[in-house]
């Protein structure tokens, strides 16, 4: 039993967090005590059936307005496999929210209503998911039951979708029709879609091969911390804590430690307080050096023929998270992993659309949910991946540090 | 590519440790809230997987509010001795003497509102800048928004709508002086998750996660234990059952289930089986509202 975790991108109006509401209620993992709560609220609210969304609309303040604020984080599990769903809400103001949701996950849902087909909406999800690199996608053609289950209109939408993915390099799609209201389609297969001869979309989820995001081709080890007993017994204990990103490690591998340059060899690798040969993506272990060198935390320890990029120049895709703009000049903290380097943003190329990919060149700020290409000078050499090739370990965030706040995400190019 | 899949215990497992390092590299004075729950004893095994041979590089602290059950304190004792690392205990109590403040009342008088009062002056008096804590996503909807590393200011307040994103597993930690962060590492954890963590890892709990007989009263359909904390009425009847908890709070606000399962593989059959919530069956204190859990976590609850 492995982990899917997974993003569903649409606004309140496709039918998303009824989607989510219908996912988790026919896998069984809504509980009386919360459908009573629902119940109740439902009554109120004068509406006829459950309505299932509210049992994602989590604060109070969401509940008033009937919007989703934030990403909320839901879990369910089947024989199969545990599933973590990102929910992110679609409206245009919130990029910033599904770019945040997007950024770990294996695999996006993209809702589309069947009446209105693909929308401007559907564009910038779709834009946002080939930017985060989310490797696979689902086209959930929702709302079946308003357009009478029809064959033609879903491959209409199909045929138009396929366009908007070419143009965006989006390979890895699969298209599902359903009614989420209804539940065809979402654990069972739908006999009013008998036309459709894919699974059903929990089918599907609980199939589809991920890769787990693990790439056993490059490795990669971000030391977080330095286990130094200095106890009488354990005087010479010098272990590099940490989580490997990316790739696997052997007792006896050639390692360079980055920025520094420094090499050595792995002599002893140690999980979970047990000494083992190998160790592999995405396991915590403490890492043991033949030599006794210079590693601290935001050193990234990495084999000796596979070197990261260095570079105080970065190339990234830029996306703005704050209400306050980004003053080119100023000076922000870059993290990437648990390396922490000072950085001003030195130059922006342009902004991109989210709902057309056209590129505004004559911009000189970034604004909240603007997608910006940027020039990032950082204060000292930058270890890093291009994101395309390895996200783990090139996805970067921009502090503010005056704030203190997460003001912007890097995918550094 | 080649590629590998990691069982899912041992992905939540490893992301839990990473998020442990990363409150050790980037604060100068965390803690780890430790209740003798379930929850809290699982962060424990989890620190010692994430520092050990190492000390842990924080103290672990408890809130006490004077109403624990027995049970959990004795086990909270024991196993920070075992350790060998260092247990602060605030008292409710004393907050309540030292600030006048005004014990509820009631049959089910809690103390739970006031746990804040403490927890926030013991982040003042050791001037903590990081508390973790067994939160868990699942188990209520306030706390499916909130992130890992989630920013209180110096009242201890949240703010949901003034959350950091949180991105990729990058966590940042940078907080002005006076502010704190409370550290979720089992976020993506379920009940069911951390039980079968419990009999993988082969964790010792205290006894009365187990089935054992109690005397309880009926309170509106939930079974509460007879004790010096509750106050009986004539129309209470005692009765026997045989028992056991589902979490561990107040012995004023936390209800039993009746249960036979003795052994952890029974405890796991019945929570696959289970129709009802953690926190509904078992939390008096959460059905005050609809927005409970929302109003106290604002307020610096955990």
């Amino acid at each position: 039993m492995d982990i899917l975790r997974f993003i569903t991108a649409g606004s309140v109006d496709d039918g998303k967090s009824t989607l989510i509401g219908r996912l988790l209620y026919d896998s069984k993992s809504i509980m009386i005590d919360q459908l009573e709560a629902i119940e109740k609220q439902t009554r109120n609210k004068l509406a006829g059936e459950i309505d299932l969304a509210l049992l994602t609309d989590g604060l109070r303040a969401e509940r008033e307005q009937g919007i989703t604020i934030d990403v909320a984080y839901k879990y369910f599990s089947t024989n199969k496999r545990k599933f973590i769903i990102a929910d992110a809400p679609g409206h245009i103001q919130y990029t910033r929210n599904m770019v945040t949701g997007a950024s770990n996950t294996d695999l996006a849902i993209i809702l589309i209503d069947a009446r209105n087909g693909v929308v401007e909406q559907t564009r910038r999800h779709s834009i946002i998911t080939s930017l985060l690199k989310i490797p696979k996608v689902v086209v959930a053609v929702n709302k079946m039951d308003l357009v009478d289950y029809s064959e033609d209109i879903y491959n209409n939408i199909v045929i138009d979708y396929q366009k908007v993915a070419t143009s965006l390099g989006i390979k890895e799609i699969t298209f599902i029709p359903l009614s989420a209201l209804n539940g065809d389609n979402i654990v069972e297969k739908s006999e009013r879609l008998s036309w459709y001869d894919g699974d059903s979309l929990l089918t599907f989820l609980e199939n589809v091969e991920t890769h787990q995001s693990v790439n056993l081709d490059i490795a990669r080890f971000p030391v977080q911390y330095v286990i130094r007993p200095q106890t009488e017994h354990l005087h010479d204990y010098r272990g590099y804590a940490g989580k490997i990103i990316s790739g696997i490690y052997r007792k006896g591998d050639q390692v360079i430690i980055q920025p520094s340059g420094t090499t050595s060899t792995v002599e002893k690798i140690e999980l979970g307080g047990k000494e083992v040969e190998v160790a592999v993506a995405p396991q915590s272990i403490v890492l043991h050096l033949a030599d006794d060198v210079d590693v601290s935390r935001g050193d990234i320890i990495v084999p000796a023929g596979q070197p990261c990029k260095t570079a105080q120049e970065l190339d990234v895709l830029l996306c703005w998270m704050d209400s306050k703009k980004l003053q080119t000049g100023n000076k922000y903290i870059l993290q990437i992993n648990s390396k922490t380097v000072r950085c001003a943003v030195k130059h922006i190329a342009y902004r991109l659309d989210v709902n057309t990919l056209q590129k505004d060149e004559q911009v000189s700020t970034a604004a909240l949910n603007d997608i910006v290409r940027a020039t990032i000078k950082t204060a000292a050499p930058l270890p890093h991946d291009a994101y395309e090739t390895l996200r783990s370990n090139g996805g970067a965030i921009l502090i503010d540090e005056t704030s203190c706040v997460t003001v912007g995400a890097c995918m550094i190019q | 590519m080649e590629t590998y899949s990691l069982d899912y215990l041992d992905q939540l497992e490893s992301e839990a440790i990473h998020i442990f390092r990363e409150v050790a590299g980037q604060f100068e004075r965390p803690a780890l809230l430790f209740s003798g729950g379930k929850d809290s004893i699982c962060l424990v095994h989890l620190a010692l997987k994430a520092f050990r041979p190492g000390k842990f590089p924080f103290p672990l602290v408890h809130i006490d509010t004077g109403h624990n059950f027995p049970e959990a304190l004795v086990f909270r004792d024991r196993l920070a001795e075992q350790l060998g690392e260092k247990l602060i205990v605030r008292k409710v109590e004393d907050t309540i003497k030292a600030k006048g403040l005004t014990e509820p009342k009631g049959k089910f008088a809690s103390r739970n509102a006031l746990q804040t009062y403490t927890l926030l002056d013991t982040i003042e008096e050791f001037e903590f800048d990081a508390c973790i804590g067994g939160a868990r996503r699942d188990e209520e909807k306030a706390r499916a928004k909130e992130r890992i590393f989630s920013v209180r200011d110096e009242f201890g307040q949240w703010d949901p709508k003034l959350q950091r994103p949180e991105l990729w597993n990058i966590y940042n930690g940078k907080i002005h002086k006076g502010e704190n962060v409370r550290v979720f590492p089992i976020s993506n954890w379920t009940e069911l998750d951390v039980w079968n963590y419990i009999k993988r890892e082969n964790i010792a709990l205290p006894n009365i996660y187990f089935s054992h007989e109690r005397e309880v009263i009926c309170h509106q359909g939930q079974l509460v234990a007879v004790s010096d904390f509750i106050q009986l009425e004539e129309s209470d009847t005692v009765l026997k059952k045989t028992v056991r908890y589902r979490t561990v709070g107040d012995m004023t606000c936390t209800a039993a289930v009746e249960s036979t399962a003795s052994h952890i593989d029974d405890i796991i059959n019945e929570i696959i089986a289970t129709k009802t919530s953690e926190r509904g069956e078992t939390r008096i204190d959460d059905k005050v509202s609809e927005a409970a859990m929302e109003d106290r976590k604002k307020n610096g609850y955990f």
